[in-house]
């Protein structure tokens, strides 16, 4: 077996190794660990909103403090370290080499995060997870402010060192017997989203020294008093981050490459248009970055232009979700952990891929820009997508991490009630948000329609809390006390479909 | 291909081509629509500052919070802000326009409906962005 982890040996052993599967062990254990602590300011937040006035949060920058924190820690503390956990696991297996192709390089990457994240919840900031300038330039308490910054540029490095470290490792290392076209989808989905975050990491990681510069009061990139622009800090911030959200799917969509025909007992309907979906993609991915400023005075020719190019990104998605639906089509499909969170992620990412082309048409965002329903729309891929690929996948690792089962009656449980927990959170926030009401609002007027939504928002999120304790349970316990995984076929699924965890690596 | 045909993600692909084209087509002309201005707009000036709202009418008189119009009418907002960006925002009228620092940016609207309507900040301003309200009063 190539997921070493069933011998126990020293922590320090696996924190100073830089060996793949230790860096992957590191970096899923971290993530999970951000995952929970962000999950709790959410819980704090939704407890607040639960009702109009005052709940348990005293005062308003405390709020503002939290969902700031809360969506920094969820996207780059929890999301992205934990595919890079994945994709450290699986990416040098499936390309057949002994390791990383910098594994050195790889660790220091990993080690970035962990102080990066302490100075995003020491000092918890308040200027949301996009921090505009002018109000962060001039008007944002600091250190916190500050201290977000440098943690964003640290983890900015971090994913550049991690994605060039997966480029050449696909791309230089992979087994010459292979060719780049049989690489497995899941590896190709690092591929892709490396070749993303290269391209488009840069302009952020410019826009936060400008933005640092400016609060030292040195420069006036963003600030009009000063001949600055803060609508270019916009520009600059999109370009990044409007990729970034392929960054973050993309593997979560070749996390479920690796479940669907797996459960479905079945080859992927295509290679080819998986691997076609993924490099079209990585390339409109950065056509539609402005979709997110229709607001902020653009010209009509600019919002057309940015409105076709986030449409044109819709097929190669949809591409995606019929390859899932046509493999799993005639399956002898196994409802196990794993593809429960599959099929239920990939339901809740066609639900928020036509919110996206609803948000897209430019007479329709200005009622939903910056409303509840734009909450709704991301949490639906990064909530309903995206953690529930990574969730799914943490189940499926599990036996090649541990050895061991996890409880599949209780890995159930917690998939129903995340799922049902998450379309009573996020449908209701599209609604909130056709209603009018605003995001990052720490109370609402005491509408009945505003309440009534809000509480069933609130109520799903406590569901999700609990099933979340539950998974942590099933996790931590079975790690231990599990019953031993039959290693070869943990889910009894039977079959000789290739499976990459039996490839030989041959430098062991 | 792995040898079998692949006709129906053809299609498939083709009729999502054909459904984003309607909504693009459909998307552009709504929005070249609302976005003309009509000639005989009144101009009401709107000023965001941490966290009320200013409206200035052409005829000077200043309103802080509450906005009076006519029904009827057309108006034209030219909205900024005296510090950071807010976004002035009436929901039940589709008025949504970021007020961005060292800009002016326009939006119009024509209420057809008497009565009093919520005014509120849309983009995060700080402290008291949840706050920031005022209210619409469409005069018969
Ligand atoms: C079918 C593909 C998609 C389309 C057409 C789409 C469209 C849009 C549009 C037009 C907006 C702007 C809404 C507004 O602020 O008024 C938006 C916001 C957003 N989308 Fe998507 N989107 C898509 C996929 C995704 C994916 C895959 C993710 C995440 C993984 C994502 C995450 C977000 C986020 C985080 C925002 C809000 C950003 C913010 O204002 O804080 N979207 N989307
Ligand atoms: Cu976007
Ligand atoms: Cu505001």
């Amino acid at each position: 077996m190539v997921l070493e982890l069933q011998k126990p040996r020293p922590i320090w052993q696996i924190m100073f190794s830089t060996h793949h599967t230790d860096v992957g062990l590191l970096y899923t254990i971290t993530s999970i660990a951000f995952f929970f602590m962000g999950g709790a300011l959410a819980l704090g937040i939704r407890a607040e909103l639960f009702l109009p006035g005052t709940q348990i949060i005293s005062d308003s920058m405390t709020f503002n403090r939290m969902f700031t924190v809360h969506g920094t820690a969820m996207i780059f503390l929890f999301l992205l370290p934990f595919a890079s956990g994945v994709g450290n696991y699986f990416v040098p297996i499936m390309v057949r080499y002994k390791d990383m192709a910098y594994p050195k390089l790889n660790a220091v990457a990993f080690w970035m995060i962990p102080p990066a994240g302490a100075l995003i919840w020491l000092g918890f900031a308040d200027f949301t997870w996009y921090a505009t300038p002018p109000y962060s330039a001039i008007r944002a308490p600091g250190p916190a402010a500050d201290m977000w910054i440098f943690a964003q540029k640290i983890l900015g490095v971090s994913s550049v060192l991690g994605a060039i470290n997966f480029i050449v490792t696909i791309l230089k290392c992979k087994h010459p017997d292979l060719p780049l076209s049989k690489v497995p989808l899941l590896a190709w989905s690092f591929l892709s989203a490396s070749l993303i975050i290269i391209v488009a990491v840069p302009t952020f990681a410019a826009a936060l020294v400008m933005l640092l510069t400016d609060r030292l009061g040195v420069s006036g990139f963003f600030d009009p008093a000063k001949g600055g622009d803060p609508i270019a800090y916009q520009h600059l911030f999109w370009f990044t981050f409007h990729p970034e959200v392929y960054v973050l799917v993309i593997p979560a969509i070749g996390m479920m490459y690796e479940i669907i025909p797996r459960f479905s007992r079945k080859p992927i309907f295509s290679q080819s248009s998986g691997i076609f979906a993924f490099v079209m993609l990585s390339i409109v991915s950065f056509s539609s970055w402005a979709h997110h400023m229709y607001a902020t005075g653009m010209s009509f020719t600019e919002k057309t232009v940015f409105m076709i190019g986030t449409l044109a990104a819709v097929p190669a998605s949809g591409m995606h979700v019929f390859n899932f639906i046509a493999t799993m089509w005639g399956g002898r499909i196994k409802f196990a952990t794993p593809m429960m969170w599959a099929v239920g992620g990939i339901a809740l990412f066609f639900s928020a891929g036509a919110g996206g082309v609803a948000n897209a048409a430019m007479p329709f965002d200005f009622i939903t820009h910056d409303s509840y329903w734009v909450v709704g729309h991301f949490h639906l891929f990064v909530m309903g997508t995206i953690a529930f690929g990574s969730i799914g996948f943490l189940y499926y690792m599990f036996p090649y991490i541990t050895g061991r089962m996890y409880n599949e009656t209780w890995g159930k449980i917690h998939f129903i009630m995340s799922f049902a927990g998450t379309v009573m959170v996020f449908f209701t926030q599209h609604v909130l948000g056709l209603y009018g009401m605003p995001r990052r609002v720490y109370d609402y007027q005491p509408y009945p329609e505003y309440i009534v939504m809000n509480q069933i928002a609130s109520v799903g999120a406590m569901i999700i809390g609990v099933s979340m304790v539950i998974w942590l349970i099933n996790m931590i316990y079975s790690a231990g006390k599990g019953k031993e995984a039959n290693m070869d076929d943990p889910w009894g699924l039977g079959g000789k479909y290739y499976f990459p965890y039996q490839a030989k690596n041959p430098h062991h | 291909m792995s040898g079998h045909s692949n006709w129906p993600e053809w299609i498939y692909v083709g009729v999502i081509i054909v459904l984003l084209a309607y909504v693009g087509a459909e998307a552009w002309n709504v929005e070249r629509l609302v976005e003309h201005v009509p000639a005989e707009a009144e101009v009401i000036k709107v000023i965001g500052q941490q966290w009320f709202w200013t409206f200035e009418h052409a005829d000077g008189t200043k309103e802080v919070g509450e906005l009076h119009v006519k029904k009827g009418h057309a108006y034209k907002f030219e909205i900024t802000t005296k510090d950071v960006n807010h976004a002035f925002n009436i929901h039940d009228y589709v008025v949504l326009q970021d007020a961005v620092a060292g800009r002016v940016n326009e939006v119009w609207f024509a209420p057809d409906k008497a009565g009093e309507f919520p005014i509120q900040c849309r983009e995060y301003c700080g402290l008291l962005h949840y706050n920031m309200r005022g209210t619409l009063i469409v005069e018969e």
